[in-house]
């Protein structure tokens, strides 16, 4: 996979198709990009997780917190890691000693960790990085255009009006990466560099 | 469902609206309403706490205004974008977000009159300090280069003559320099420059003038490329710096490739006021669904009223790039191939009286301080739009006193001619 631009239909599946999603550094303050990731996810209808050994015997919107992904006890879709790139090891590591594995290994906007990638990749495990899922459900739903970003989609059907635990249909015709593809390459080039 | 990537036309008639989630109405309404109920307290403060999608207050975000958003942001081929309440709202919300007081933009010497208005007195008073490059010279901009330079501001192309930018120069020169170019893209509208192709990092536009196109709303927007790394450096701590007014959010964090967009939104629009009214934006989104028809009856009647001025034995000189003798021929072949525009000058030989003259006689051109209309437009832009520089800085912007500006229309080009050969031969 080219972890530059992803194509649309491939983020497209991973939300269309994981139920169930360990958030790994979900935060139980408020304030924090995690937190309300993990909140807006779990009012879409996913089954969340979340994952943070500060914060074991505590709960995150009634979900009680565990310390590490092998504590989950249950198969889990995919493992959404809410950490620098620098702490993305560990974590890959330890996804790769679940089984079943998981289906998606998706890490936060801001983090990237090829090396962990590639090794995810070779044993069949989708990856994402330097994304956000609930900015991307957001785009290719288009409930996001409310805050003028470029969904990169367009629909000639209804909208729902969204309501609370309700899934929506990210299955609206693509404009492909090619609009945003200035701040693609703006990505790819940091990342050389880096 | 297949990735694939639909045309301009496609764009400007669809990209943001989709038929109405209560009614199913198709046009995209007119949300002309101040505020949004919420669904309760919960629901309030995620919205206000910039944690969930939605609508809060129309000074902040309106639905009619969000399709006009995403439908520029996909003709300019941004990640986001922010409508305001004029181009010139559009200028100080995004120089709001990269300067502080003391720090210093490079401005391209050839702009709109009332930019270089705007950037010489309104924000010297907030401390931000321009400092004029000369477009035609890319040296110069890079020796106006300070550690203190946080952006260069630049037309594609460029108010009064129509003169080409060389965008993709100034954007190296930004890019070594570690600052955002900012394009007004105006004059050229998507349909013929995209600057973003190009290197710029934040396009800028008035919505008054072609988008909008029909002379009757005003109108800004801010287009976010999303190609700038807003964290190295502390350089601009609005983004990178956790913001008090949000608990401590770091917007470049959560945003990510489109946190100018949102901090020009959370942190400009919201604080500082300037918002568009939804039927404004919906006037415009009507506008823009005809722009690729429009730019190019304005372009080809354009060089039509070009060529022939420039063989009438009363013209002195034709600044219109779409001419193969214009200095900016080359450049307008580059970066706007399907042509050069609809706003240009030119000077009459019988100087400052004739023009005056010509001005009085017009009978189907108005005149008016106004650019991007259907109707065709007649001005002298040294005693009006670029009435506030002295002489020197009136030449050095092609706007000295001999010279006339003219925005060609999509009238029948065969009229606009009949009209300035009674004019100047009277």
């Amino acid at each position: 996979m080219n972890h530059d631009a992803y194509p649309d239909n491939y983020i497209r599946g991973i939300l269309n198709n994981v139920k169930s999603i360990a958030m790994v550094g979900a935060s139980p303050a408020n304030v924090r990009p995690s937190y309300f990731a993990f909140k807006y996810l779990a009012q879409r209808g996913y089954d969340m997780i979340p994952v943070n050994p500060g914060h074991v015997g505590k709960e995150l919107l009634g979900k009680p917190f565990v310390a590490s992904l092998s504590d989950i006890g249950r198969p889990v879709d995919m493992i959404d890691i809410f950490r620098n790139s620098s702490h993305i090891m560990p974590v890959v590591e330890e996804a790769l000693t679940l089984d079943p594995l998981p289906m998606v290994i998706w890490m936060q906007l801001g983090a990237r960790d090829d090396a962990e990638a590639l090794k995810a990749e070779s044993v069949g495990i989708k990856v994402v990085m330097n994304r956000c899922p609930k900015i991307e459900y957001g785009r290719l739903s288009s409930e996001i255009s409310w805050m003028g970003v470029n969904s990169r989609t367009l629909s000639s059907k209804r909208a729902p009006v969204p309501t609370q635990g309700m899934r929506l249909c990210l299955n609206r015709m693509s404009v492909g990466g090619g609009e945003t593809a200035a701040s693609d390459r703006a990505a790819k080039n940091k990342t050389e560099q880096s | 469902m297949s990735d694939r990537l639909p045309g301009f036309s496609t764009l400007a008639v669809h990209a943001g609206a989709q038929p109405d989630p209560t009614t199913g109405a198709r046009a995209t309404p007119i949300y002309q309403t101040t505020s949004f109920v919420f669904n309760d307290a919960d629901h309030a403060a995620s919205l206000f706490g910039l944690q969930a999608f939605g609508n809060i207050y129309t000074r902040i975000g309106n639905p009619t205004n969000a399709v006009l958003e995403e439908r520029v942001a996909a003709l300019e081929g941004g990640t986001a974008a922010l409508a305001v309440a004029s181009g010139h709202a559009a200028q100080v919300v995004v120089l709001q977000q990269l300067l502080q007081p003391g720090d210093e933009f490079i401005a391209a010497r050839k702009l709109y009159g009332g930019s270089i208005n705007q950037f010489t007195h309104a924000f010297k008073s907030f401390g931000w300090n321009v400092v004029w490059a000369d477009p035609d010279d890319i040296a110069s901009f890079e020796r106006a280069v300070t550690p203190r330079t946080k952006a260069i501001f630049i037309e594609s192309i460029a108010n009064p003559a129509g003169s080409i930018t060389d965008i993709e120069a100034i954007s190296t020169v930004a890019r070594k320099a570690g600052v955002p170019l900012i394009v007004d893209n105006t004059l050229a509208s998507p349909y013929l420059i995209r600057p973003i192709d190009h290197g710029a990092d934040i396009v800028v536009h008035s919505l008054t003038k072609f988008l909008g196109g029909h002379g009757n709303s005003i109108g800004g927007i801010i287009v976010d490329a999303g190609t700038f790394d807003w964290s190295t450096g502390g350089k601009y701590p609005m983004l990178s710096e956790p913001r008090p007014e949000y608990h401590g959010i770091r917007l470049q964090e959560t945003f990510g490739n489109f946190a100018f967009a949102i901090a020009c939104r959370v942190l400009g629009l919201r604080d500082l006021g300037p918002a568009l009214s939804p039927f404004n934006a919906f006037m415009i989104l009507t506008g823009i669904e005809t722009l690729p028809l429009r730019m190019q009856k304005h372009c080809d009647n354009a060089k039509a009223v070009a060529e022939f001025l420039a063989g009438h034995p009363a013209v002195a000189a034709v600044n219109y790039a779409g001419l193969a003798s214009d200095p900016y021929h080359r450049l307008a072949r580059k970066y706007a191939p399907k042509g050069a525009g609809a706003v240009f000058t030119f000077s009459l030989k019988g100087g400052y009286d004739a023009g005056v003259s010509l001005v009085s006689k017009l009978q189907l051109f108005s005149h008016l301080a106004n650019v991007g209309d259907t109707r065709s437009l007649v001005i002298h832009p040294a005693s009006t739009t670029h009435s506030q520089l002295d002489d020197a800085a009136k030449v050095k912007s092609g706007a000295g006193p001999d010279v006339v500006r003219l925005s060609i229309g999509i009238e029948d080009k065969e009229d606009l001619i009949a009209d300035l050969e009674q004019a100047l031969s009277a």
